[in-house]
Formats: structure tokens, C-alpha cells, sequence
């Protein structure tokens, strides 16, 4: 690479927010939405699907393994299928990486209603909670942690992800590293790294500030002993 | 369903310096030497740090920046600055990303082998070093193996990215096609790919059988 310096100053300057599709500001908004849209969706299908699972542990075996599957599948591999069917469009990050979401949750829920312990339980029946309150009051906020540990791994992992999908055309940030490849550039790519893990890293610090405000017994508990 | 039939029926796909076989065997040898290299590194060094118990946090901050970390990008900036020419540019990138998974896991392994367990190895006149050979190893042999496989994995879909900065590989079926807009090798890349990972996959769940002492399974 001679002379050639890592990072450009001016370059960064100039393209931040250049009105152009390749603008800096431009690919980190459309990262921002590829990347927390899985993990949101994620989320939602999850939670019924963990709760139905921990209630059915017959639909679990099933389940476990599947996902197990989905999450060995390497996501350029998913990419590519899936953008037979949904083109070059967002959704074919999108729903994928959904998929890898799902992957980590499904068990995250699962684990986490296992984690209540069974003393807890029996107290909400006797105190007359029926079970979809119990459900919702006392066995989902006490998997709170389990839960959002796995959130956490799909979160960061989900980010870093899409930009792969810059291999199909949609990759966010990941357009920089193409654009820094095929121009022998490495200013667009360390911008695209640096970007990426800055975003992961605020992404897993609201998540871990989300489990404080969440579970405000853990806390107490701690400063009790 | 056409496009595979297109893909795995033509014949000139078979033979070649560019066809399937070549490129699965391509594929398993950078990935079966980063593997190898990857846990040669991080299978003694998270026994070490588990057993002593010191920096054991630089094992978890690592496990999270890697997560992080784009591979692609990482892979690129790579070989950018280093520079094409042999596998060793592609090879670093790959290693940096596959040692984590094995690090944590096996780090964690052997700490969560329980406390009376590792006393009672010392209680019975057991030296450090036999401790973590003939009790803390075996106990943690499950975590051990789903880092190795975590990272086989890994380092599998990463091989495959790859072909994007001129690999060889099972990756350039898809990164080539893509090119050239032809979506029968996309596809049949894609395939091939993921049989390979499950192969991967299915590899180590026999492993787990065969390794894992049936005291220590019935356990978990």
C-alpha cells in the first residue's frame, strides 16, 4: 500500500453527507434499519413461539433443531436464496438475518421461562394469579435477564451482519468495504469497520441500560448481600 | 428448482480447475487450516486462563468485540493492506474470527466445572497440572466442543466470503454468478455451501458422542 495513508480525513469530510446514495450518513441510516428491523420482528415472533414451546415441550425438540440449522447457515448463503425470490431489495437482508434472530431467541425465551423457579411460580398461583397473568406479570419479567442476554448476542451479531449483504447490493455500511475493495481505497472501509462496531457497541450499552431499568430487583438484591 | 438442475446437471460443473470438487476441496483446506491454527491458539490459552483464573475479563471483552467485528470488512482491510499473492493475508482475518468462540467456550467450560469437583480433585492428592487434564478438561469437554463448532462454522461462512478479494472456494460459485448475473451458480453455490456447514454441523455432533465421557453427559 506505499504511501498511501489508513485513513483520509478529507475524504470522510467530503462524503458524509454528499446528497449522493453512497453518502456516509445515507448507508449508516439504511444499516441502522436492516440491521434492528430483524431484531425487532425477531423479537415479536419469539416471544409467543419461546412461550408456546416452554408451555409444549413436545414442540421444543422440533423447534431446537430447526433453528439450530438456520443458525448454521452461513448468512450469504440465506442472501442468495433469498434474493431469487424478494430481488434486490432490503427484505432480502431483512428476513434472514429475522431468521437468525429467531435462531437465538426461540431457546433465549425458552431458557428464561425455565429459569423461574418453581417456588415463584406456585406462589402467583396461590396468590390467584390465573395463567396468562402469571404469564405476563410474574414468569416473562423474571426471564427478563435470559431474554435479553440473548437479545444482546442477536443484536450485535445482527449489525454486523448486514453488512455482508453488501456481497447483493444491500449492505449498508458494507458498501464501503466494496467500494474501498474495488478502488484499492482503505479509508471507506476503516470508516465502514469503525461505524459498525461504534453502533454495536451503543446498541449493547441501551441493552444492558433497558435490563437495569427491567429488572430493578436484581439490583437491590445485589446491594442487600 | 430449474436453476439447480442447471447448475448440478451440467457436466462442465463436475471437471476443471474451477469445478465442484475442486472447489469444495479449495474450500475445506483454508478452512480447515484456519480451524486448525484458531484452536491450536485458543484451546490452551482459555484452559490456562480458566484454570489460573486470571484474565478471564480480556476473554469476555474479546468474545464481544468479535462479534462486532464485520468480517467482510476485516477480511478486506486485510488483504488491502497486506497485499494478494499467497493465502497468508486471507488466513489472518480468518483466524482472528474463528479463536473467540473456542476462547470463550472453553473458558467458560472449565470454570463452570463445579467448585466441589475441582476440590475434590485436590483433596484426592491431584497436582494443578492433573487437575485440569484428567478432571477440568473432561468436565468441560461439551463447552470445548460447541466452541470448536461454532467456529468451524464460522470460519466455513467466512471462507466463503472470502471469494469476494479472489479466494477460491465453494464462495466463488456465488460471488461470480452474482457477477455475471447468472443465478443458477448463485444458487447451487448457495447449496453447496450449506450442506457443507451442516456436514460441519453434524460432524461435531458425532464428535460429542464419541468424546464426551457418558458420566459427564448424563450431567448436563
Amino acid at each position: 500500500m506505499n504511501d498511501e495513508p489508513l485513513v483520509r480525513w478529507d475524504w470522510i469530510a467530503r462524503n458524509w453527507d454528499n446528497g449522493g446514495p453512497s453518502a456516509i450518513r445515507t448507508l449508516l441510516e439504511s444499516h441502522v434499519v436492516m440491521a434492528l428491523l430483524p431484531v425487532v420482528f425477531g423479537l415479536l415472533i419469539a416471544l409467543p413461539l419461546g412461550v408456546a414451546c416452554a408451555r409444549w415441550r413436545r414442540l421444543y425438540q422440533p423447534t431446537a433443531g430447526l433453528m439450530n440449522v438456520v443458525y448454521s447457515l452461513p448468512s450469504l448463503v440465506l442472501f442468495s436464496i433469498f434474493l431469487s425470490f424478494t430481488g434486490l431489495t432490503q427484505s432480502t437482508v431483512i428476513i434472514p438475518l429475522t431468521l437468525f434472530t429467531l435462531a437465538i431467541l426461540i431457546p433465549a425465551v425458552v431458557d428464561g421461562l425455565g429459569s423461574v423457579p418453581e417456588h415463584v411460580r406456585q406462589s402467583a398461583v396461590a396468590m390467584g394469579f390465573r395463567p396468562l397473568r402469571r404469564l405476563l406479570q410474574v414468569e416473562l419479567p423474571v426471564a427478563v435477564p435470559v431474554v435479553l442476554g440473548g437479545l444482546r448476542v442477536a443484536t450485535v451479531s445482527s449489525i454486523s451482519l448486514v453488512s455482508v449483504g453488501a456481497l447483493i447490493g444491500q449492505g449498508g455500511l458494507g458498501n464501503l468495504f466494496i467500494d474501498g475493495w474495488q478502488r484499492q481505497f482503505p479509508t471507506p472501509i476503516v470508516v465502514g469497520i469503525v461505524l459498525i462496531v461504534l453502533f454495536a457497541i451503543l446498541s449493547d450499552g441501551l441493552l444492558v441500560l433497558a435490563q437495569r431499568l427491567l429488572t430493578p430487583w436484581s439490583r437491590a438484591r445485589r446491594s442487600a448481600a | 428448482m430449474n436453476w439447480l438442475i442447471d447448475f448440478f446437471g451440467t457436466a462442465a460443473n463436475w471437471s476443471g480447475s474451477d469445478g465442484i470438487p475442486v472447489r469444495i476441496l479449495e474450500h475445506l483446506e483454508f478452512s480447515a487450516a484456519a480451524f486448525l491454527i484458531a484452536a491450536l491458539i485458543a484451546v490452551p490459552l482459555g484452559l490456562l486462563i480458566g484454570h489460573t483464573g486470571r484474565g478471564g475479563f480480556i476473554v469476555v471483552v474479546t468474545a464481544n468485540a468479535a462479534r462486532a467485528l464485520p468480517t467482510l470488512g476485516l477480511l478486506v482491510l486485510v488483504v488491502l493492506l497486506i497485499g494478494v499473492g499467497t493465502v497468508l493475508p486471507v488466513l489472518i482475518p480468518l483466524v482472528v474470527l474463528a479463536v473467540p468462540p473456542i476462547l470463550v467456550n472453553t473458558y467458560e467450560g472449565v470454570r463452570g466445572v463445579d467448585a466441589d469437583l475441582r476440590d475434590a480433585a485436590y483433596g484426592m492428592g491431584l497436582r494443578g497440572r492433573q487437575v485440569l487434564f484428567r478432571v477440568l478438561t473432561p468436565s468441560a469437554l461439551p463447552l470445548i466442543l460447541l466452541g470448536l463448532r461454532l467456529s468451524a462454522i464460522q470460519v466455513v461462512s467466512t471462507a466463503s466470503v472470502a471469494a469476494f478479494v479472489g479466494l477460491g472456494g465453494l464462495g466463488r460459485f456465488i460471488i461470480d454468478g452474482l457477477a455475471t448475473k447468472t443465478y443458477s451458480d448463485v444458487i447451487g453455490g448457495a447449496v453447496l455451501i450449506a450442506l457443507l456447514a451442516l456436514a460441519v454441523q453434524l460432524g461435531f455432533t458425532v464428535l460429542d458422542r464419541v468424546v464426551v465421557s457418558p458420566g459427564v453427559r448424563q450431567v448436563r
